[in-house]
């Protein structure tokens, strides 16, 4: 139990000790700045955590990106014009949200596509289960005279 | 029977997307700066720190701009092979060191003057070269890592090969294996010198 509490008090000290090493760099003068650092950062893949943002990474080229980012902000760069800074270099992959153009066609529209063919095919069993219902006939007299007959020669007494 | 061949084949297509998925290298990401000139820098040599030498004083000469840094686990691993390189080719290899001292997590760059961190940084690249062997027609330093952006560098070692107008014709990013240097940089040298 002791031992637990000790693991415990570990974690949340090394998660501490992270969190204050990230914020203490984010708190960097001026509030409205830092909220656009924070924007744009979220939009931009860190290339060495592959699965993560600039903004959530603590990899080197995350702290050094978003220092150039910090940087173009106070030069007055628009938001497209440090995007681009980023493209121009890592290509878009850097980008969260790739754009739209032949090489990520199927990126974009494969969920789409995959979901109509879904639909297409559901609609269509559907619909040939419904005519296969309305085609079925009612048993004859003749039918319902025999199954009768097998019914009751199976009945458990 | 027809439906269970479609299933099957609808589950074969699946199977090989995602063989083909998970055999392509994640990490591979194709660099934007190939077909585009290299950026400019101008960056301190190591051997001569009163001198500076950027991708202007390349031109004329194909060449091949080789990223690394005395902390860099695989840049010890493809070293050999630089060094084997520079011997037998006439391909000038010019070394790019990457953030020698901030980029080696042991030191706190907080409570470090730049002219300490400059200092550091040439004794190390120094010291790993005069041990591992030097490849380079020259190092420079990039010590913040600044240029390293520039190039879209983002795990040593990287390496590029530029041409006679100073346009990067290749990137190779991870160490450089015998196959690669075989199969892909020597013949695109052989076009290049043409």
């Amino acid at each position: 139990m002791i031992i637990r509490a000790l693991i415990f008090a570990l974690f949340l000290g090394s998660t501490a000790a992270i969190a204050s090493s990230t914020t203490e760099a984010a708190l960097a003068a001026d509030p409205v700045a830092e909220k656009r650092l924070q924007g744009l950062s979220e939009e931009l893949r860190c290339l060495v955590c592959q699965n993560q943002t600039i903004a959530d990474s603590n990899a080197e080229l995350a702290q050094d990106l978003r220092r150039e980012i910090r940087g173009m902000i106070k030069d007055g760069k628009s938001d497209k014009e440090i995007i681009d800074f980023m493209v121009v270099r890592y290509g878009d992959f850097v980008l969260y949200r790739p754009p739209v153009k032949g090489i990520t066609l199927l990126l974009w529209g494969g969920p789409v596509a995959l979901m109509l063919l879904g639909l297409f095919v559901l609609i269509r069993y559907l619909r040939r289960r419904a005519t296969r219902i309305a085609d079925d006939q009612p048993l004859s007299a003749d039918e319902t005279s025999r199954a009768d007959a097998l019914l009751k020669e199976t009945t458990p007494k | 029977m027809n439906r269970y061949y479609w299933i099957l084949g609808a589950f074969a297509a699946l199977v090989a997307l995602l063989a083909v998925g998970l055999n392509l290298n994640p990490r591979d990401v194709p660099s934007p700066l190939v077909g585009k000139s290299a950026p400019a820098f101008n960056l301190t040599v190591l051997a001569t720190p009163d001198k500076t030498l950027g991708p202007k004083d390349m031109q004329g000469k194909v060449w091949l701009l080789n990223v690394w840094a005395s902390w860099c686990v695989s840049c010890r691993a493809e070293h050999p092979i630089l060094v084997e390189f520079s011997k037998k080719v006439d391909v000038p290899v010019i070394g790019l060191n990457y953030k020698e001292v901030r980029g080696d997590g042991a030191f706190d760059m907080s409570k470090m003057a730049a002219d300490e961190e400059k200092k550091l940084a040439f004794q190390r690249a120094n010291a790993w070269l005069s041990q591992h062997g030097d490849p380079y027609k020259l190092t420079v330093m990039d010590l913040d890592g600044r240029v390293g952006i520039d190039f879209g560098v983002y795990g040593v070692p990287e390496t590029y090969v530029i041409d006679k107008a100073g346009i990067i014709r290749m990137k190779h990013t991870g160490p450089i294996t015998p196959d690669i240097l075989g199969q892909k940089i020597m013949p695109l040298l052989a076009e290049l010198n043409k």
